[in-house]
């Protein structure tokens, strides 16, 4: 059993220390009724103990840098070492975000030209980078929505559509900015239906939430239309960027008509996810748009960066200080690296990956919209419920052949869903072996499956009891 | 899967009791079956004041989250609290373990009420649906 | 640079396997005069000699704190930054590994959160603490969000003493109606009486920063009586290293505690990213935003850590979730947890003690040489400097090598943490109060 650091705690083991004071000590300058009377309890355990802890914890989590990951909507690309590198310059670590505009010119270059490359990945015309992630992002949309349609006068608009395809960010964010959600309908193939669609649109509509390729990897053919019908009827078109790694470098969702993007830098743009953060959520909007963006943005006039306050319009700040700076310099250096044609040849290449092993994996396993993908494509257990095994034992199998498993049941129009991305840095060595692990699993459901259903049996530790996790609740430890 | 014939039943699943002007609520067989194993129940304040159709209550499964709706309008007169301790009682005896009472301010609310038979339609139809996907 | 693994000819392989005979096949679905048809104008890519030479370019135009002594603070620290630290966040397991969601291969990072969690709780005394947000700003904003749904109130009551962008952020949230933010004046720089005389019926919570903004200690006493007897809520945000001085937040009777942990290991990194973290008592545990994780056994009865209480999040509440965040800051936690273990609370004490110590020599140094304290009220950390042109000074400053402090409106304010030295606060004093003379 893997203890925690409280538990190796011993008294006067941590040995670090300051330099002596060098100023004459004085008695604390803070009335009593200011001060704590008990000490916290905090570990107490030397450096060599800190870090073989850690290290120990390391051995129980798994990167891209240990396999592959097939997380649809996640893109767990690689992350290129030299981003690291890039992130950790003093000159960007060690830079306080309140320094004067003339002592921190490169750190402004760096956003301003991301917003620039940003801009024209996406096709739109102005970029704020203060949104720390994409739900953040979906949320400073949102509220450019609102506050487009409120500066208009037109107070009637209170609800926002979104495709019932749609990942649980864009109805949540919808919600915390006030807004009733309406649900789409998807057509059978896959695809909103542009009916339903045209029976909601009307005047009491905010706009559109959409992803493209959407959740199940499909492009939306009909967008053009899907704009028209939105913006006919006086709402606008938000653009969720999850999947722009399905398209970038071929076709951009400010072409397509859409007026406020996010992107996520950790998934499209090779930062990595850092066990659940931090990311970055970037948001773009069309020129009309750009007075409502958050405050301040970063500006250039001749040769010299700054910061502009003087936007009236703005819907104000989403953050404290800056945006996520040392996830930008990643994206930044990323984009620098790949170049226009290397994004392409990226987008390119995870198109590829994942229509190959769509093909290979079906008809073993259903693919219900069985036709070119872009990035991403859902299979089902369908063939394999017959043996009572469930894609939540497909998904724990997996573990013991080294993988982490796809997302699974997302998105909530698919029964027992299994999102497989791939990404554009998989081999097709890599890509053979994952189909081989899958195709031997489907084997095992109808052969033996009570060896899938009790998976995983090789890890650290076996399926957990979640109920009585939730239902009584321990979220720290109590000991002593 | 239950559905005792004494009952009435909603189209979001849930049960109805009616004893006088008091009306007992809880969930069906085929609502916990749904909901999975039940980790907690947000149970609503006596004397709170509810339109039939609004969301009395908030069940919580692992994976899931399901309002319980009042079928009629009126006044909260009980919340049953044993099932803060011991929520997984839904799941056991759903018809057994009654999570709230409403004092009806008006019967309006049970026009739209189905017999047990309708219901097992409903479930019937709806899982054929869920097949189908 | 490229890092797709396939050759080209790998490619054709694959694509013939699967029927195609060209890259563009399996862009047919796109409509025609959608597609870009040129290359993007990024430039044309570079090799990583190039890179490296392009961003030390970059980087060698920002001045930085270890060129310079740094006195900026106004909510992020230079702190002291132990060296295992960054090797351990360097352990791509942790760093490129995804949110973990599959709890039998993440149990090392559920772990360090678990950790965290613990961590923060016993630092401010309150029950429950989440698996932390974006920054501090965006935590007091949930915080607030929770208070009004909770009270079923919508007034907030927020005294001009908290950090002026986190006011900023929470009236940019009230957009959604859910919440009225009220701001009260306080021209002494500490909780004026027309703050409590500001609470009512209608108040679902207060907020008060301690220290607050201007690095002044507040009295919270009369406030806390007044907001609880009105069944309405008590946030504050916490500085997370005073805390190893200052009285917990959960015995000044906060319900709810936002604040900011860049201080805990996270570099300054020109903003962000930071660490928010989030504290609340029992009873608002299953309302909390965030996620959390939850000690737990596995099949065959070993201790495990696993994500839990999902029911609230956005995945599974979608339109009516009351909070849409979808990550936390996972890695700077671990930062905070990593250096929670590497100084110790010995360590912690002592740093807070010597950034104190240190305010406490620049105070006296001011005031030797007739500069004033902007303000009277005792200070841990930071403080503010009257002068007359709070711009000029910081220019003065710069060109002696000096990062120099917050600009407000007719003072600078200070902050003073364990990196500084005598030497280094000497100049400081020094520079400023030659410029009096002028």
């Amino acid at each position: 059993m893997s203890k925690l650091i409280f538990e190796k705690s011993a008294p006067g083991s941590n040995a670090f220390d300051l330099p002596p004071c060098d100023v004459p000590e004085q008695p604390i300058n803070i009335p009593a009724r200011f001060l704590r009377d008990t000490e916290p309890v905090l570990p107490d355990v030397s450096e060599v103990e800190a870090v073989r802890h850690f290290v120990g914890l390391s051995h129980r989590a798994y990167g891209v840098d240990d396999g592959l990951y097939p997380l649809g909507s996640c893109t767990m690309k690689y992350n290129p070492k030299i981003n690291e590198w890039a992130a950790r310059l003093p000159g960007f670590a060690c830079i306080h975000p309140y320094q004067p505009e003339e002592t921190v010119q490169g750190a402004l270059e760096i956003m301003y030209e991301t917003g620039r490359m940003l801009s024209e990945i996406t096709g739109m015309d102005q970029f704020t980078l203060q949104p720390a992630a994409g739900a953040h992002g979906e949320l400073t949309g949102v509220m450019i929505i609102k506050a487009y349609h409120n500066h208009r006068g037109d107070y009637n608009r209170t609800k926002m559509m979104v495709p019932d395809s749609a990942h649980g960010t864009n109805p949540a964010s919808s919600n915390v900015v006030g807004y009733e959600v309406i649900e789409i309908k998807s057509n059978s193939r896959g695809l909103v239906d542009l009916e339903d669609l045209k029976a909601h649109m009307g005047p009491d509509i905010a706009g559109l939430m959409l992803t493209n390729p959407n959740t199940l990897g499909l492009f939306e053919e009909d967008i053009k239309e899907i704009a028209a019908i939105v913006h006919e009827g006086g709402g606008l078109l938000y653009y969720d960027g999850a999947n722009l790694n399905g398209i970038m470098g071929v076709t951009r969702p400010g072409d397509m008509g859409f007026d406020i993007v996010h992107s996520n830098l950790h998934k499209t743009f090779s930062t990595p996810h850092g066990g659940g953060g931090p990311g970055s959520g970037p948001v773009g909007v069309k020129e009309y748009l750009a007075g409502y963006l958050p405050c301040p943005l970063v500006a250039k006039k001749d040769d010299r960066y700054y910061w502009d306050y003087d936007r009236p319009l703005s819907i104000g700040r989403v953050k404290a200080f800056n945006g996520n700076f040392g996830v930008i310099v990643k994206a930044y250096t990323y984009m620098k690296a790949l170049g226009g044609k290397g994004i392409k040849e990226a987008c390119e290449q995870a198109v590829l990956n994942a229509n190959y092993l769509r093909c290979r994996l079906q008809p073993t396993y259903e693919v219900p919209f069985n036709r070119i993908c872009k990035h991403e494509f859902v299979a089902t257990n369908k063939n394999q419920h017959q043996h009572g095994v469930a894609t939540l034992d497909i998904a724990k199998r997996l573990m013991d052949f080294g993988y982490h498993p796809p997302t699974v049941y997302f998105p909530l129009i698919v029964h027992e869903a299994l999102m497989i991305e791939p990404t554009e840095t998989e081999s097709r060595e890599r890509l053979d072996d994952f189909a081989e692990a899958l195709l031997t699993i489907a084997r095992e459901a109808e052969n033996e499956p009570d060896t899938v259903k009790t998976a995983p049996h090789t890890t650290v530790i076996k399926r957990v009891d979640e109920v009585t996790a939730a239902r009584k609740p321990v979220l720290k430890w109590e000991g002593q | 899967m239950r559905i005792p014939e004494e009952l009435l039943y909603t189209k979001d699943h849930e049960w109805v009791k009616v004893e006088g002007q008091k009306v007992w609520i809880g969930i069906t067989d085929f609502a916990q079956e749904h909901l999975g194993d039940i980790v907690f129940v947000e149970l609503p304040e006596v004397d709170t004041e509810v339109e039939a159709g609004n969301s009395v209550a908030v069940i919580e499964s692992v994976k899931a989250v399901s309002s319980v709706y009042s079928a009629v309008a009126g006044t909260v007169a009980e919340a049953n609290a044993e099932l803060e301790e011991a929520p997984e009682k839904l799941n056991e005896e759903p018809y057994e373990n009654w999570i709230l009472a409403v004092e009806m301010s008006n019967s309006d609310g049970l026009q739209g009420l189905m017999n047990a038979a309708a219901y097992e339609q409903l479930c019937l139809q709806q899982e054929e649906e869920q097949k189908g996907e | 640079m490229r890092y797709t693994p396939n050759s080209s000819q790998v490619a054709l392989d694959m694509l013939k396997d699967i029927g195609l005979n060209q890259i563009e096949d399996l862009f047919n679905d796109i409509p025609q005069e959608l597609q870009l048809g040129r290359e993007l104008d990024l430039g044309p890519g570079m090799t990583e000699m190039e890179i490296k030479q392009k961003l030390n370019e970059l980087a060698g135009r920002n001045v930085n704190v270890e060129q310079m002594p740094c006195f900026l603070g106004a909510g992020a620290y230079d702190h002291y930054i132990p060296a295992a630290l960054d090797q351990m966040l360097m352990r791509s397991e942790f760093y490129t590994a995804y949110t973990p969601y599959q709890a039998e291969i993440s149990q090392g990072i559920l772990q360090s959160i678990f950790e965290y969690q613990t961590l923060i709780c016993n630092l401010t005394g309150m029950d429950v603490a989440n698996a932390s947000m974006y920054d501090g700003a965006t935590a007091l904003a949930e915080a607030c969000a929770l208070a009004c749904e909770s009270t079923r109130r919508s007034k907030v009551l927020v005294p001009d003493t908290i950090h002026p962008e986190y006011l900023q952020v929470l009236k940019t949230y009230a957009i959604s109606g859910n919440t009225q933010i009220e701001t009260i004046p306080c021209p002494n720089g500490v909780l004026d009486e027309k703050f409590i005389a500001g609470i009512d019926r209608d108040t679902a919570c207060i907020v008060i920063q301690q220290p607050n903004f201007y690095g002044n200690l507040e009295d919270i006493q009369a406030a806390e009586q007044t907001i609880h007897g009105v069944k309405g809520m008590l946030i504050m945000v916490a500085d997370p290293i005073s805390l190893a001085l200052l009285k917990p937040p959960a015995e000044w009777g906060a319900d709810i505690v936002a604040g900011e942990g860049q201080s805990l290991g996270s570099s300054l990194s020109f903003g962000g990213p930071y660490l928010g973290f989030l504290a609340v008592s029992k009873k608002l545990m299953r309302k909390s935003p965030g996620r959390i994780v939850g000690q737990t056994l596995d099949q065959e009865g070993r201790r495990s850590f696993v994500l839990t209480l999902q029911a609230r999040e956005q995945h599974i509440r979608r339109e009516k979730a009351t909070s849409n965040i979808c990550s936390n800051q996972a890695l700077n936690a671990l930062a905070a947890a990593i250096y929670f273990t590497l100084v110790g609370p010995r360590g912690l004490k002592e740093i807070a003690l010597r950034s104190h110590q240190l305010a406490l020599y620049a105070s006296k140094a001011f005031t030797d040489a007739g500069l004033a304290l902007k303000y009277q009220a005792p200070f841990f950390r930071e403080f503010a400097i009257k002068v007359d042109d709070p711009q000029t000074v910081n220019r003065r400053l710069l060109s002696n090598g000096i990062i120099g402090g917050y600009e407000l409106e007719d003072a600078l304010l200070f902050a003073f943490t364990e990196k500084r030295t005598r030497q280094e606060i000497d100049k400081l004093v020094q520079v400023i109060g030659g410029m009096k003379n002028e």
